[in-house]
């Protein structure tokens, strides 16, 4: 079997702690939580931290608060949350992409920052060492052409995260925490634009919960476009909220992901809606619109071009499901 | 139960008798023997084992497609500390491969690497990190060679060849016959169709990954564990690379964690943990990762198919011209087999009066392919299915009464001259149309909604061995314990299939013990007699007639001995329920230990051997060889599907499936062998496939659980399964195979659904969403492959019919030349 390169292994048991110790390793030291994306990536080489700094014991970044608004700990489980009732009910958009995630075992051991946090992907890159040798390395790692698209500057590894777009569409802020202290970030200003610098969190930083606001009448729904009903990550996805005035759009927010190393905000689209009713021509525009924000290449499953087009029967799918 | 001219002995006699009265186990579904060992995870899988002072291998494979090794340098892997040996290709210079016309694999690729993943040096160190380690201080210098990755490029021959052996260049393999007149026969058809068409490649993907442990005896023997499916052929290749003799070799295969035809091969990680047991002096493991399974392969060949084939007015076939073009992948393997078998059964379930088959094989620079449940024969099975299927609405038919009307007849000998036996697709097929309400629901669908109907047939066991021999294929020891015990030697495999329960519950049947009085040793060369393996759905017929055997020759020794104690007739005398007793005065009787004991007194230890070899063929041509069997098994199915019109994802929704199995021998495990063929046969039918990045030096594209795409649960659909038991006199107890016929009507059933749902035709497996909505969007309302290349056939061979009045011989086939496998 594959088998894990060595390193240094710390628990700390309060994010106080986490933050000293990402301090004082420097930047060759990573966080663990759940290890559902991480360990298979150190196996294949991709990462070789020489120090984890484990999450396990850090209770106090677990747990669910709800009152108006909603609050999760990063350190809770993916099943945590996936039967947590409350939760399906007030946020049914992010219970159906927390619950969407893999497999039930890989949930009990995930946690929601962990799938914050995911790792680009990519199928030249998501290989073992000796594949990866092969075809000579790509520019996440080790290597320095994307194979994706061997022009480009960047890299064009996939953000296959299902939590990322419903947290964005739902206006959600991540926190973060270091031993300078403490910010709060909009979502969106989580990701960067390539596959390699995908997150803006810095190497010291460890996030610590997620603040969603209160939806008031807001209504949000998620859909997942994927090969199979389990295991598999996204290949297109869309987030979608739209809050009503009557039968018409008072305030929208549709966000796709996994067409991209960055999830893609449809500004265009959400202009568009902005004071129409959801009728049949309203949403086949919108989806028109919002279908454009996707560049999908050929690194996931499924062709790019089915993707590119999928994506768009999935927003006005999504749209359509919340109609008044 | 069997034909034979020897004339029955009462103690004989009288188990025939018992068995008419009617059967105490067979047929009924006792839990599997292995049930509990698996489920409390008692079984030692080959992963599982460990030993003392053990030492680990791990491979350096080749990263290149197609080169030349100029040198290779092992010096520092060899320095790291924990590093005990590192072996090259050239310590073992003898060739090996499962087929005697393909020797042309080595255990570590002498001077040239044939596919990304080929072995090329091993280490073996105190643990696996080490030596992960050692290999990555391997240095191969590599010439590169111009690969080629897809058949029609190869068999234009202009890169250097794979292999210096073949029919040429990188043809590996040409065949081509004709049975009867096929040109005459589409002349007198009404409609002739021609269709093209492509199965992609897929593989095995058991969940338990291959392997092995070898050590060195105290005596000097060399003893290896190894999840194969194939230890006898196992053993014979060790024996010849190694250069020990067999007696000095032991092969024992571990239960294997599923295998479907990808643990048929010798392997090299097999050979080379030997090889490094023997120069170590300590026991050497091996257990591949999941991308090293997707390079052992040995998967289902992609073919590229052309069908030809004249209908009359009423359904029924004139003739067919069949050819197909195999993608081979880099070795040999079973691939001359595969070459046939996509020749060999389109002709026993429908009548093809007149056939012809053209067949080409060719090496490519990708992992070897080789067989898969189904072996050779799901490709073409897809094919004509589906032409069947174009044939019935092109003459205004229902697809169904189609095939009821040209089935071809039970105990009839086929065009290229396979006998069938029992014959239960028209039952089949009526029983599927049944319960599926097949004739309210073909055609009278809403949009985007549809039901397809596929059948099959396959063999229960090949008729002949792997290697030519004269000798039994099956040979099973029945041992009687003074105790009661029943101890029974068979060279089996189970390989997650039952055999190991099939094997208990014949010799419990004629025994009349229970199952926990019954002990297997099986599947080790040292202590059991020949099995040829698990493969080509072989075991239950052929060990299963050898288990009636040698049960039958014990249960002979013990009547015959209480028949004088009881001083009744030994026809009367029946064994069940653990006691022997006279039929007549059931009271009058022993216990079965009882009547061991007086047997064993009169007779000496009773220890009997049974054997079983196959009838022979009709066919007697060359090529002949491929397709014979005792029995040929049935399936139909229908599907329903649910096909999204604008995005062209199809969900089946639900599958009725029959299959005639002429005899249960454990009904559970025979629905369980439905339902797993079913599923296959589904992800193959929508998404697996063996995909290569030929921009990037044909790495395989996914070699993970993850990424080759295979159905979950949620993509299962509800199966309704019947099972149709008409005895077969081939058969033990009248059984048939089920491992492998029900996977094959999947993938043409689920094209066929997608045509009744949407109109469209996919010509290609599997059926992918974007084929979907392209086939909607063409003019043709298709999606397939649109050209097949010339095979460049120059001789074919012409047999004469049995209407023809043909004896099974061609007159004088044409001499092909000698092939000689060189080392290379």
């Amino acid at each position: 079997m594959m088998r894990l390169p060595p390193f240094r292994y710390h628990a700390p048991r309060t994010a106080a702690e986490v933050a000293t110790l990402l301090a004082g390793e420097g930047p060759e030291a990573m966080i663990v939580a759940g290890g559902t994306d991480l360990y298979p990536n150190m196996k294949r080489r991709h990462q070789m931290p020489k120090t984890l700094i484990s999450l396990r014991h850090v209770d106090e970044l677990r747990g669910v608060q709800m009152n108006g608004a909603v609050r999760l700990g990063a350190n809770e489980t993916l099943r945590a949350l996936e039967w947590h009732g409350a939760l399906k009910e007030r946020l049914p958009a992010l219970w159906t992409a927390v619950q969407s995630i893999s497999t039930p075992l890989l949930r009990n051991m995930g946690t929601i920052g962990g799938n914050i946090c995911l790792d680009t992907r990519c199928n030249y890159y998501n290989q073992n060492w000796e594949w990866r040798r092969a075809i000579d390395f790509c520019m996440k790692c080790e290597g320095t052409v994307c194979w994706t698209a061997p022009s480009s500057s960047i890299c064009w590894a996939v953000n296959s995260s299902d939590s990322v777009p419903v947290f964005i569409a739902l206006g959600a802020t991540f926190t973060l925490v270091s031993h300078e202290g403490e910010r709060t970030i909009p979502a969106l200003a989580m990701f960067g634009e390539d596959g390699i610098e995908y997150l803006t969190k810095r190497k010291d930083e460890v996030l610590t919960h997620i603040d969603i606001p209160d939806q008031g009448t807001a209504r949000s729904v998620y859909r997942k476009v994927r090969r199979r009903g389990a295991f598999d990550f996204p290949v297109a996805a869309v987030a979608a909220r739209v809050a009503l005035d009557g039968d018409r759009v008072a305030d929208s927010t549709l966000v796709l992901n996994a067409v991209g190393p960055k999830p893609v905000v449809c500004e265009e689209a959400m202009a568009y809606l902005a004071g129409k009713p959801l009728s049949d021509e309203v949403v086949t525009e919108a989806a028109r619109l919002a279908g454009r924000g996707a560049k999908p290449l050929d690194n996931t499953d499924h062709l790019s071009m089915w993707r590119k087009k999928v994506v768009q029967v999935e927003t006005r799918r999504a749209l359509e499901a919340l109609r008044p | 139960m069997r034909n034979s001219d020897e004339p029955l002995s009462p103690e004989r006699q009288g188990l025939r008798d018992q068995l008419a009265e009617g059967y105490q186990m067979i047929g009924k579904s006792p839990i599997k023997v292995d049930a509990m060992a698996k489920v409390t995870g008692q079984t030692m899988f080959a992963d599982d084992l460990s030993m003392p002072r053990m030492l680990h291998c791990k491979i350096l494979r080749s990263h290149v497609a197609y080169a030349r090794i100029l040198s290779i340098d092992t010096s520092a892997a060899e320095a790291l500390p924990g590093v005990i040996a590192v072996l090259t290709g050239a310590a073992m210079p003898i060739p090996f491969g499962i087929l005697p016309v393909s020797q042309d694999e080595h255990a570590l690729c002498l001077d040239r690497v044939r596919f990304v993943g080929d072995p090329v040096v091993a280490v073996a160190a105190v643990d696996e990190e080490t030596a992960f380690e050692a290999i990555q201080r391997i240095h191969v210098e590599y010439e590169k060679l111009e690969p080629v990755f897809d058949p029609t490029t190869a068999i234009e021959n202009k890169q250097e060849p794979l292999h210096d052996y073949g029919d040429d260049g990188n043809v590996h393999k040409r065949v081509s016959m004709e049975f009867g007149e096929v040109e005459e026969a589409f002349a007198a058809a009404d409609l002739v169709l021609e269709d093209t068409m492509f199965f992609e490649g897929n593989t095995h993907l058991p969940m338990e990954q291959h392997a092995s442990l070898a050590w060195r005896e105290a005596d000097g023997r060399l003893t290896i564990q190894s999840s194969t499916q194939t230890p006898h052929y196992l053993h014979k290749a060790m024996s010849k690379v190694l250069e020990m003799p067999p007696s000095r070799v032991r092969v024992i295969a571990c239960p294997n964690g599923g295998g479907f035809g990808g643990k048929s091969d010798p392997f090299n990680h097999e050979i080379v943990v030997a090889k490094l047991a023997l120069m170590t002096n300590r026991p050497v493991k091996i257990a591949l990762t999941r991308e090293e399974v997707f390079y052992c392969h040995r998967g289902r060949h992609p073919v590229l198919m052309h069908v030809k084939t004249g209908f009359r007015k009423d359904g029924s076939m004139t003739g067919m011209h069949f050819q197909s073009l195999l993608d081979g992948g880099g070795y040999g393997s079973y691939g001359v087999a595969s070459t046939y078998y996509t020749g060999a059964l389109q002709t026993v379930t429908y009548k093809v009066p007149a056939y012809r088959f053209d067949g080409v094989r060719c090496f490519t620079n990708k992992p070897p392919c080789g067989p898969k449940r189904g072996h050779g024969t799901p490709q073409p099975r897809f094919a004509l299915e589906v032409q069947l299927d174009k044939a019935a609405v092109a003459l205004g038919l229902d697809p169904a009464d189609l095939r009821l009307r040209t089935l071809h007849p039970a105990g009839g000998i086929t065009a290229n001259w396979l006998q069938v036996g029992s014959m239960g697709l028209g039952p089949c097929i009526e029983k599927v149309v049944e319960a599926s309400g097949w004739k309210d629901k073909w055609g009278k669908l809403p949009a985007g909604k549809g039901v397809g109907l596929a059948c099959s047939s396959y063999i229960s066991g090949a008729g002949l061995p792997i290697y030519w021999n004269a000798m039994p294929h099956s040979g099973v020891t029945v041992q009687l314990d003074r105790g009661g015990g029943v101890a029974v030697f068979c060279g089996e495999t189970d390989i997650g299939q039952g055999s190991d329960t099939v094997l208990a519950m014949v010799v419990a049947e004629v025994l009349g013990v229970d199952l926990a009085d019954i002990r297997l040793t099986v599947a080790d060369t040292h202590t059991t007699p020949v099995d040829l393996g698990s493969y080509s759905s072989r075991v239950t017929v052929m060990m299963g007639h050898a288990a009636f055997q040698a049960a039958e020759r014990a249960r002979e020794v013990v009547a015959r001995s209480v028949a004088k104690r009881l001083e009744v007739p030994a026809v009367r005398l029946r064994f069940a329920e653990n006691r022997v007793f006279d039929v007549q005065d059931p009271e009058n009787g022993m216990p079965f230990p009882k009547a061991v004991q007086v047997a064993e007194a009169e007779h000496g230890t009773i220890a009997m051997a049974g054997s079983y070899t196959p009838p022979a063929s009709p066919g007697k041509y060359r090529g002949a060889g491929v397709g014979p069997s005792p029995a040929y098994s049935y399936s139909a199915a229908v599907v329903q599907v649910d096909v999204d019109l604008e995005t062209g994802v199809v969900a089946v929704e639900k599958i009725w499936v029959a299959h005639d199995v002429g005899q249960s021998i454990n009904e559970m495990l025979v629905i369980g062998q439905v339902e797993g063929g079913v599923y296959m046969g589904l992800g193959e039918a929508l998404m697996e496939e063996m995909s290569y990045r030929s921009n990037r030096f044909g790495v395989h594209k996914i070699p993970s659980m993850l990424e080759y795409k295979s159905p979950t649960t949620h993509e299962m659909p509800p199966v309704e399964t019947f099972l149709i038991e008409s005895p077969d006199p081939n058969g033990p107890f009248g059984a048939k195979e089920v491992g492998q016929g029900p996977l094959l009507p999947m993938m043409p059933a689920v094209a066929n659904a997608v045509f009744d749902a949407v109109g469209v035709r996919v010509d290609e497996v599997p059926v992918t969403p974007d084929k979907v909505l392209k086939a909607m969007q063409a003019k043709d309302k298709r999606y397939g492959p649109k050209s097949f290349p010339d095979l460049r056939i120059t001789e074919t061979m012409r047999v004469k019919t049995l209407e023809q009045g043909g004896d099974g011989t061609a007159p004088r086939p044409p001499r092909a030349e000698k092939q000689e496998v060189k080392s290379s």
